[in-house]
């Protein structure tokens, strides 16, 4: 999908947040500033204590910054209140966790449903688990489902309410390759048919081939963002 | 271990809503036992000795009048004791700031002080003086109720002559620690008294020097209550002697042995439930840590801990709260014992109602307490103890939900996910709900059963003492009168309209059974007195023979159509057989009714009355109650309306207590219930939920899956805990059935609408705690970790 300058949906501006754990305090963002484009799929990329699942938490309405501001379709999120925050995961965010976070007593449809009962505007849950192609267990709790298949039940659930954005932190860090392969051609999948704006969080190298922005990060700071000239496809990437 | 303690204290403090709550569960239940048992041994204890200090006799006897001289006799019995002759009678009296008549029962005594059977103490004053006539000692209850003191004047018509006693000394004795007129139920110490005067001045006053109409005495050790009996109804039948009797049918303590045994039933069913509950709640509770655990556990055991140490941290949860819990019961335990003990001195007469504390009856409740402790621990510790620590370093494996009652097609798609959730939770762990479910019905059972009892004595009031009475006042005669004395009543200025009857003292034999008893003659079963059984429907009197309490037919073992030996104990002291005509099922003590014409013929003495029922004028009553007192041959009267006044303040004074208490104790039964339920999901789930919560769920949402379990269990407990509580009733009023009184099996609306709202109310309140900590969930956090 065509990425244009002009579409910005979510604005970063000098966002800082300071962590107090006892008597420390951490900085872990450091007036971090970007602007992120509708449709594009951004890879953010960092060691363990760069900030990137910091600033996940705040864009995705989780976390609010020590200072800064986020504007999403050119509304300030940062000055949200709880529930407008609830709204806004609601209707807008889309998430995907590294340890899926399925509802156990729920089948993979129900799963779905959870999310497409409280959507405006949903697709149907079926056909999200035939996007990320579990039409055939659909029925299946998630004790039946090896780890692969609860993650792309856990992208079904993020994508079934046609977020704006979609933000999956480490979505193969539980995973062995091959099915990791998988679960990122399902987010490809997704981000190329939907056109959903998609974050994905890693901090494997070899994964950011597949994005259209790359954004560096070290010690809550971006210390660079780059432009794929070439996408790659999943199937091609390798670690 | 150092470490070990510091971790359980730690973590002890964490948890410490839900160990408050188990301590609180084991509080109830060791202060509902320490308080009933100690109670128990209180009136136990206090009653014998006071039996044994002042000397309370064996067997009873009430003649006509016999000789003196026949003691000698009498002590010659094999078996007896120690004999005592008195001359008792029962008179109307006149009371200052009293309009209506009041009854006296005066009792001889020795006129100098002396030891004797039923003795009494003397509380205020001095013993009556020989040479005074007048003096007497007045029942304590009596002169508290009337506010009379030591010096003041009640008047009294005895064997038909005014009489001016003046009160000497205040007393009391173990024949009347439950001071009740004779025939009636509920004391009424404004309207009865009990007066001890000088032998020589009843001699007189009576006529009866020389002679006596009352006899008790003690039994030898190992004698044999019922051949002495024997002995003596054949040694006084030609003295009119209305039967010998042991103390089960003494009326005093027929009612506190009675009352003995009802508290012996409480301390065995609350406790019980209670214990029943901690095991439970610390079951559940200690699993659930025990498998949030599971990693440290492993690195206890990997460090070097030995299983005894690791299996003995986890009992240390387990015995943390039944230690508070025992010291909070205990205290709780022995105020609850002390206020009960106040609210029974109300009700009997003791010199003095010792209230002792036992350590063996806290001792017993803490050593119960902690083996349900050690039982509800036992699955949990075992599952610590048996944990191989590399597996334990392993998260648990993930739940296995099965398609279950829900998947079925017609549910799947009618139903909203969050219920699905609710139901498949329920469904997965179906016992461990089952379990909620019943605990939390044992706190409804508490309360409808606690409550029942209130229904019952309102029914009873109801029927007994409304229903089925027209009239305003009973007047008893000394001895029979002519059916004639019914023109003198009607003449009196205010009767408007009288109803005798007549009762007479029987024997009832059915082969070796036997009963003293009295059988009433009625005119009419409608009259200004009804007759209804226990559900207040109208009873009709057999055109011949007896009409039996089912009660009495029960002891006689005699049902309709089948025939009794009646022997008639005055009069002509006829002895025929009498066909049972039916049986009604009444309520309080037992009784005989037949047609007043039977028992005329039947006496072979027609025309007899004792006793009349009074319709009266109220704004003439003054004036009549003034003409009752001073009429000859009254033994006593009484008020309807000022029986029932003195019944409600006598459940009012009682009530409050209890139904303070077990509304609290299903409280805190309730509430550990369903909070420790609801966090131990939220602990269960917390990472589902906060992933619901990221999703876009709001805190009602999730509120609404993780409680909407704990509002289902208590749904489904309403409708079990009724069923259980009027089970428990129904035990109740059989164990508590006796010869004085049975309680009938009715439920107010109110007593189940009460129990459903006091439940829902601490459901709600345990649900909103939970949901405190449900709008706190560190969404970030729990998304970071791994189960």
């Amino acid at each position: 999908m065509a990425v244009h300058a002009n579409d910005v949906l979510l604005r970063v501006s000098e966002v800082s947040k300071i962590y107090t754990m006892g008597e420390v305090k951490v900085e872990a963002l450091k007036q971090v500033s970007a602007d992120f484009f509708a449709g594009e799929l951004v890879v953010l990329l960092g060691a363990s204590g760069s900030g990137k699942s910091t600033l996940l938490n705040i864009v995705g309405g989780l976390d609010v910054p020590t200072d800064g501001k986020i504007l999403f379709n050119g509304r300030e999120i940062t000055a949200a209140t709880e529930e407008e925050l609830t709204v806004y995961r609601r209707e807008s965010i889309g998430f995907v966790f590294q340890f899926y976070n399925l509802i156990s007593s729920l089948t993979a449809l129900e799963n779905v449903q959870m999310v497409t009962e409280i959507a405006k505007n949903p697709m149907s849950a079926e056909e999200a688990l035939r996007l990320v192609g579990l039409a055939d267990r659909m029925h299946h709790f998630p004790a039946q489902l090896s780890g692969g298949e609860q993650q792309r039940v856990a992208i079904a659930r993020a994508v079934a309410k046609r977020p704006e954005l979609l933000l999956c932190d480490e979505p193969t860090g539980a995973l062995d390759y091959k099915t990791g392969k998988l679960v990122l051609e399902v987010i490809r999948k997704v981000n190329g048919e939907l056109g959903t704006t998609t974050f994905v969080i890693t901090h494997n190298v070899s994964i950011a081939a597949m994005a259209d922005r790359v954004v560096h990060m070290r010690s809550g700071e971006i210390t660079e963002i780059e432009r794929n000239e070439r996408k790659v496809t999943p199937s091609e990437l390798s670690w | 271990m150092k470490k070990l303690n510091r971790k359980l204290l730690r973590e002890l403090m964490r948890m410490k809503g839900q160990m408050l709550a188990v301590a609180a569960v084991v509080a109830c239940g060791i202060s509902v036992f320490v308080a009933m048992s100690s109670v128990e041994y209180s009136l136990k204890t206090t009653r014998d000795s006071y039996y044994s200090e002042y000397r309370f006799a064996d067997v009873f006897m009430r003649a006509k009048r016999a000789p003196e001289s026949i003691l000698e006799s009498v002590r010659k019995i094999d078996g007896v004791a120690s004999v005592r002759s008195r001359i008792v009678t029962d008179v109307t009296l006149d009371v200052p700031g009293l309009n209506e008549p009041a009854s006296g029962r005066l009792v001889s005594m020795p006129d100098r002080k002396m030891p004797v059977l039923n003795d009494i103490f003397l509380r205020e004053g001095r013993y009556i003086e020989a040479g005074h006539p007048e003096e007497v000692i007045a029942s304590e209850t009596f002169m508290k109720a009337n506010g009379l003191r030591v010096g003041d004047r009640v008047g009294a018509v005895i064997n038909g002559r005014w009489k001016d006693l003046v009160i000497v000394g205040k007393g009391l004795s173990p024949e009347y620690i439950y001071e009740v007129q004779p025939g009636s139920f509920f004391p009424d110490n404004r309207r009865f008294g009990v007066f001890w005067m000088s032998r020589e001045a009843l001699e007189s006053a009576l006529d009866m020097t020389g002679a006596f109409n009352d006899l008790s005495l003690t039994l030898a050790h190992g004698a044999s209550e019922k051949d002495v009996i024997r002995r003596l109804d054949d040694m006084f039948r030609r003295y009119g002697s209305l039967g010998a009797y042991g103390r089960s049918e003494q009326l005093s303590d027929s009612f506190i042995s009675d009352e003995i045994r009802q508290v012996g039933i409480q301390i065995t069913v609350l406790p019980t439930i209670f214990l029943a509950v901690t095991v439970f709640l610390l079951n559940i509770v200690l699993k659930r840590l025990v498998s949030t655990q599971r990693d440290q556990i492993a690195v206890m055991k990997a460090v070097g801990y030995t299983n005894e140490e690791v299996g003995l941290h986890y009992l240390g949860f387990a015995m943390v709260p039944v230690v508070l819990g025992a010291v909070a019961g205990t205290a709780v335990g022995a105020w609850l014992g002390l206020r009960l003990t106040k609210v029974y001195q109300d009700f009997y007469a003791f010199v003095e109602l010792i209230y002792s504390f036992r350590f063996e009856d806290v001792a017993l409740s803490v050593v119960l307490s902690a083996g349900a402790a050690l039982v509800g621990a036992l699955g949990a510790v075992h599952g610590a103890v048996s944990l191989p620590p590399a597996e334990a370093m392993r998260p648990e494996a993930p739940t296995v939900y099965k398609p279950g009652f829900l998947d079925r097609r017609q549910f799947q798609e009618k139903i909203p996910v969050s219920i699905r959730i609710i139901v498949r939770n329920l469904e997965r762990r179906r016992w461990k709900a089952a379990l909620s479910v019943l605990m939390i019905a044992f706190a409804v059972a508490i309360l409808v059963s606690g409550r029942y009892s209130y229904d019952a004595v309102d029914h009873i009031f109801k029927v007994e003492l409304v229903e089925k009475h027209r009239e305003d006042l009973t007047v008893v005669f000394n001895e029979s009168k002519p059916r004639s004395v019914q023109y003198d009543l009607s003449s009196l200025d205010g009767v408007l309209q009288q109803e005798y009857y007549r009762e007479e003292s029987v024997r009832l034999i059915n082969e070796h059974r036997s009963r003293r008893q009295s059988i009433t003659g009625l005119k009419s079963v409608d009259g200004l007195r009804r007759l209804v059984d226990a559900r207040n429907n109208p009873a009709r009197l057999p055109e011949e023979g007896l009409l039996l309490s089912s009660k009495l037919a029960g002891i006689l073992d005699v049902s309709r159509g089948d025939s009794l030996t009646v022997e008639f104990l005055q009069g002509k002291r006829r002895i025929v057989r009498v066909p049972v005509g039916g049986t009604i099922d009444e309520m309080l003590g037992l009784s005989a009714y037949m047609r007043i014409d039977n028992l005329d013929r039947l006496t072979g003495e027609s025309g007899l009355v004792n006793a009349a029922y009074l319709r009266i004028d109220r704004d003439k009553a003054e004036k009549l109650f003034a003409e009752l007192k001073e009429m000859p041959g009254v033994a006593g009267t009484s008020m309807l309306k000022a029986m029932q006044k003195s019944f409600r303040e006598l459940i009012a004074r009682s009530a409050t207590t209890s139904t303070i208490v077990l509304t609290t104790f299903a409280g805190i039964l309730a509430f550990a219930v369903v909070y420790n339920g609801a966090r131990i999901s939220l602990s269960e789930r917390s990472r589902e939920l906060s992933s619901l919560r990221v999703l876009g769920l709001t805190r009602r949402e999730i509120a609404i899956i993780l409680l909407g379990e704990q509002a289902v269990l208590t749904i489904v407990a309403l409708p079990l805990g009724f069923l259980i509580g009027i089970g428990l009733s129904v035990l109740l009023a059989l164990g508590l059935s006796s010869e004085l009184y049975r309680m009938p099996v009715v439920f107010s609306s109110f007593n189940f609408v009460f129990a459903l709202v006091a439940i829902v109310t601490v459901a709600l309140f345990s649900g909103l705690m939970v949901r405190y900590r449900l709008d706190r969930l560190d969404l970030i956090a729990v998304l970071k970790t791994r189960e």
